[in-house]
């Protein structure tokens, strides 16, 4: 019997889905929608089935399948979820669909939702790809609908933030195609043929330090634009501003991950050694990205924009998460792409609905919501604390994990990341504090409150803060074995030690 | 010496007449056109076209059998050892023809748009195209030559022939002067070539430098200054900064669908030429060309995608698109010359060779959709002339993103498959700094690519928009159009076989 190729659904199912909206008339627009959404809730139902069916305590690719594609380079399309892969596609999977149902774009819902779907396949497929020219492919397709969605429904000074978007990463991604290619021909010598696999090339091949190291720097440059790390996050702000809030909702939540994701997977696994002695570089860009962002936040007269730099921040912890090299640090860092993208996520919907109402982002602009619409502000106000990672809400665990985790490796980088902590408390209470308490005067008095749909969306949202918070051990348990091996295979391509894990602090969890 | 000459020692060079069949074909189809267009009345509508694309598709059958009988009796040379008939001849052969059917079926509507049906323009694109395969299949330096003027000779008159408008003249005189100008330098290269190694025959230019490695001082000073007029003058033919300043002009002002035909066949004969006569004729300067050619792509590269950026005509853009796809073919060439000493099995000979032909049918497309959207006049090609041709012609558009991405090299279309063949092999001989240099350039040239989708589908409408000339596609270059997308999508997704096929 031959197996349902499940991984190779989730790529196919949201394209096809695109290409019938694409072809459905724009006479009928509610035929568009159901189909669009039809199709997303399908890829959401297989990939929470694929989290149903991931076997827990199992570190290697489950679900793999390969085929051969262009055999003459000796590329295969070749894809598979471990513990770090697999909440990113069900995170993948479950925004889309409410991305879709709940975001009303304006205008031009049928284009809008093609090109939503073939994001949603091309993210999925980077996540899922264990082949460097594949990866490739869906990293760099992922950039034309993205660039369609923040110039064709963003907001005022769309264009430029779009075509920044563009060009920022492509330039990354430049310099990783040479990268994946050099890679592949260098590593023909350890696997006696051409090929872009990149477990095969992981496995066998051994670069000399220097060589590995221009690599590594090669992806690395493509995921830091992708992060964004500093210096190379100024695109960012633009963006998020720019983009209408189902492009933010995902580019916050799912896209920034592609590459936190990219230097797990092609940085440290693939480049050991060079990641290892890149440590103390990409520590020292983590931190100051947690404490410029946040304080670059703080600065902000835009609320979106503020949100936009909290990423900068949020993204910083997982950066350091990754490189302190410790299990429980990757473990919060994973754990943190996740939680950022649901808490993220949440904050720009929360934003997108103030301008819908009131047609400013201006924080000065605004005042005294609390008063006139007291849900919306209680949805706020649990959506922010998960941000600024308040104990018993998702965004501790991750946060929190990394800073222990990176103690022992990283400590004075970690002493002052957990300043960022309270930057992070500072900045977005502040605004709290601007936007909703005091007296509304006469342009906030209308402000309406939380329609039912709109709740309906948040729901889900808030759902996931307060499980993933108070019980997190499902997710430690499944993402925990894949570390444990990616360091073990560190530890054995490069002179790292792994250190013994620190204190059995938070096997089940960051109750506080 | 009269002995010589007499009539019984004199014989001409067995002649292999079926090897040449796409040539005669070419020549055959646009002599008929010439002579018996000219004494009948005129024919039917589209039948120019269609006679046109007819002959273009018996030339490329004709190459396909040839291609076949090389697999079995593998290459050979032609005419006396004045010919190749190759797999990389026979590709650039199809390649052409290719380019041929493209443009005649761009050109069909577009004459009649303007007022100038007739045979002449599609009997100049056979003869052109007949010039670019003799050019591409040359092995001696003579019949390169030939070929080339044929070819020049055939585009200078298409450049200057909508007689209505003054910038198609001022395009046609700029290019045969400029044009002209660079034949000289080839022709000075040939010479100095000839001098030092006494032969016009790749093969035996070849031999000669490689039997005698120590030349006297003079001899030497001979051939580096021939190597060196031999790129000058095959650079400026694929218009590589700094020889580029003819083709901005050019190709605004010519016949948009001219100006396809001189992107795309103009450009493959030339590079064509110039693997055989640096890869065949010349492996033992590599050393020294090599640097040369590093210069000029990096040059090409830089300028093509950096000029682009400022400008606001889609011709002009697209023509100094065209050149920084020629810094990507010399990246290519670049590569070959590493070890040049192989001749045409070099490392990046093939990838050259794909991209020509990937990139033929990329800018058959993309200017089959300026070709709709100058309107009548020819006039219309700036940004915006293309404002809202997402809202007004939503599958036109569509089609022109796919190009555009195409040829901006993004992922799934067959621009970035040729791309990263050039690259791939720029990485294989340790070129790791050109390879870097061609994909950040790729970006810059991304950003202009980004302005005419933004006009298409983003830019607001403003006034008088209402008021233009509607879109045209007429069915012939609606099929040229969708030809064209369907092979980048095609290749995009399955490269497979083509990769398999260059030779």
């Amino acid at each position: 019997m031959i197996e349902f190729p499940i991984l190779t659904m989730l790529v196919l199912v949201p394209v096809i889905g695109s290409v019938l909206v694409a072809l459905v008339s724009k006479r009928y627009p509610d035929l568009v929608k159901v189909t669009a959404l039809v199709t997303s809730v399908l890829t959401a139902g297989m990939s929470i089935w694929l989290l149903a069916a991931f076997k827990t305590n199992n570190a290697d690719f489950q679900f793999a399948s390969q085929h051969e594609w262009i055999k003459a380079w000796g590329i295969s399309w070749h894809l598979g979820v471990d513990g770090i892969s697999i909440f990113l596609v069900v995170l993948t999977g479950v925004l889309f669909p409410l991305v879709i149902a709940g975001i009303d774009p304006h205008h031009d819902h049928k284009r809008y939702l093609s090109w939503m779907l073939l994001l949603e396949a091309g993210v999925m497929g980077s996540f899922i790809s264990l082949d460097l020219f594949l990866f490739f492919v869906f990293f760099e397709i992922v950039l034309v609908p993205m660039y369609f969605l923040i110039g064709g429904w963003g907001y005022d000074n769309r264009v430029y933030a779009a075509t920044k978007f563009f060009l920022f990463t492509m330039i990354g991604s430049a310099f990783m195609l040479v990268g994946i290619i050099a890679t592949a021909v260098l590593a023909k010598a350890d696997n006696g043929h051409v090929t872009f696999d990149l477990i095969k090339i992981a496995e066998n091949a051994s670069f000399a330090a220097g060589t590995g190291r221009w690599l590594f720097f090669a992806f690395a440059i493509a995921f830091a634009v992708k992060v964004p790390l500093f210096p190379l996050h100024t695109w960012l702000p633009d963006a998020h501003t720019q983009a209408p809030t189902g492009g933010s909702v995902i580019l916050a939540g799912v896209l920034l991950k592609m590459g936190t994701y990219g230097l797990l997977r092609f940085g440290v696994f693939l480049f050991p050694e060079a990641a290892v002695w890149a440590r103390p570089l990409f520590l020292t860009l983590a931190v100051i990205g947690i404490i410029w962002g946040a304080i670059a936040a703080t600065m902000q007269t835009d609320l979106k924009r503020l949100v936009a730099y909290s990423s900068v921040a949020h993204l910083g912890f997982i950066v350091l998460g990754t490189f302190a090299l410790t299990a429980t640090a990757i473990t919060g860092g994973v754990m943190q792409m996740v939680n950022h993208g649901i808490s993220t996520g949440a904050l720009f919907i929360l934003v997108g609905m103030i301008y819908d109402r009131r047609h400013t982002r201006e924080i000065s602009k605004l005042k005294g919501l609390q008063k006139v619409a007291p849900i919306f502000a209680a949805a706020f106000t649990v959506v922010m604390l998960s941000s600024i990672g308040v104990p018993g809400l998702n965004g501790f665990v991750g946060e929190f994990m990394v800073l222990i985790g990176s103690f022992g490796t990283a400590r004075w980088w970690v002493v002052v990341a957990t300043a960022g902590v309270i930057l992070a408390a500072l900045y977005l209470l502040w605004a709290y504090q601007r936007v909703f308490h005091g007296e509304p005067d006469e342009d906030n008095k209308s402000f309406a409150e939380l329609k039912w749909k709109e709740g309906m969306l948040l729901l889900p949202f808030i759902g996931l803060i307060v499980f993933c918070g108070l019980y997190p051990k499902p997710m430690i348990d499944r993402i925990q074995p894949s570390v444990d091996k990616l360091l073990e295979h560190v530890a054995q391509h490069s002179d790292f030690k792994i250190p013994a894990p620190a204190e059995p602090v938070i096997s089940n969890g960051g109750e506080g | 010496m009269g002995a010589l000459l007499a009539a019984d020692t004199l014989h001409g060079p067995k002649v292999d007449w079926f090897a040449l069949t796409p040539l005669i074909i070419l020549l055959g189809g646009a002599m008929v056109l010439l002579l018996v267009a000219a004494l009948t009345p005129a024919w039917p509508k589209r039948a120019y076209a269609l006679f046109t694309v007819a002959v273009g598709t018996a030339a490329a059958v004709m190459s396909f059998i040839l291609w076949d009988r090389i697999n079995h009796q593998g290459a050979k040379t032609l005419v006396g050892d004045a010919m190749w008939l190759d797999k990389a001849g026979i590709w650039i052969a199809i390649t052409v023809c290719v380019g041929v059917v493209m443009a005649a079926l761009l050109t069909d509507d577009y004459l009649r748009r303007e007022g100038i049906d007739g045979p002449e323009l599609y009997s100049l694109y056979l003869l052109a195209a007949l010039g670019a395969i003799v050019m591409a299949s040359a092995n001696d330096l003579i019949v390169l030559f030939l070929g080339l003027e044929i070819l020049s000779l055939a585009l200078y008159v298409m450049a200057a022939s909508h007689r209505k408008r003054a910038d198609s003249q001022e395009s046609g005189l700029k290019y045969f002067i400029l044009g002209g100008f660079s034949s000289a330098f080839l022709l000075y290269g040939i010479a100095l070539i000839y001098g030092s190694s006494g032969s016009t025959n790749l093969g035996r230019i070849e031999t000669y430098f490689r039997l005698n490695p120590i030349l006297d001082h003079s001899k030497e000073t001979l051939a580096l200054a021939g190597v060196a007029l031999l790129i000058v003058g095959l650079a400026f033919k694929v218009a590589a900064v700094p020889f580029h300043f003819w083709s901005p002009d050019v190709y605004q002002g010519a016949p948009t669908p001219v100006t396809a035909f001189m992107a795309s066949v103009g450009k493959a004969a030339a590079f064509a030429a110039m693997l055989r006569v640096l890869l065949q004729g010349l492996p033992h300067w590599a050393q020294d060309y090599r640097p040369a050619i590093w210069t000029i792509a990096v040059l090409t590269l830089v300028g093509g995608s950096v000029m682009a950026v400022v400008q606001t005509n889609v011709k002009r853009m697209l023509a100094f698109s065209s050149i920084s796809h020629a810094g990507y073919l010399l990246v290519g060439v670049e590569a070959a010359a590493h070890d040049a000493n192989k001749g045409l099995a070099s490392t990046g000979v093939s990838s050259v060779l794909m991209y020509l032909l990937v990139y033929t049918v990329l800018v058959g497309g993309t200017f089959g959709v300026v070709t709709a959207v100058s309107r009548t006049g020819d006039g219309a090609t700036d940004l915006a002339g293309f404002r809202g041709l997402g809202r007004s012609k939503p599958a036109l558009a569509l089609g022109m993103t796919v190009l555009l991405l195409a040829q901006a090299g993004v992922p799934l279309t067959s621009g970035f498959v040729a791309k990263f063949g050039v690259i791939g092999d720029a990485v294989r001989v340790h070129s790791y700094a050109i390879a870097i240099i061609a994909m950040v350039s790729a970006v810059i040239a991304a950003f202009l690519y980004l302005r005419i989708m933004i006009s298409m589908w983003i830019a607001e409408p403003e006034a008088g928009d209402d008021a233009r000339e509607a879109v045209r596609v007429p069915a012939l270059l609606c099929v040229a159009i969708t030809l064209s997308v369907g092979f980048t999508l095609a290749i995009g997704f399955f490269p497979d076989w083509l990769i398999h096929a260059a030779p």
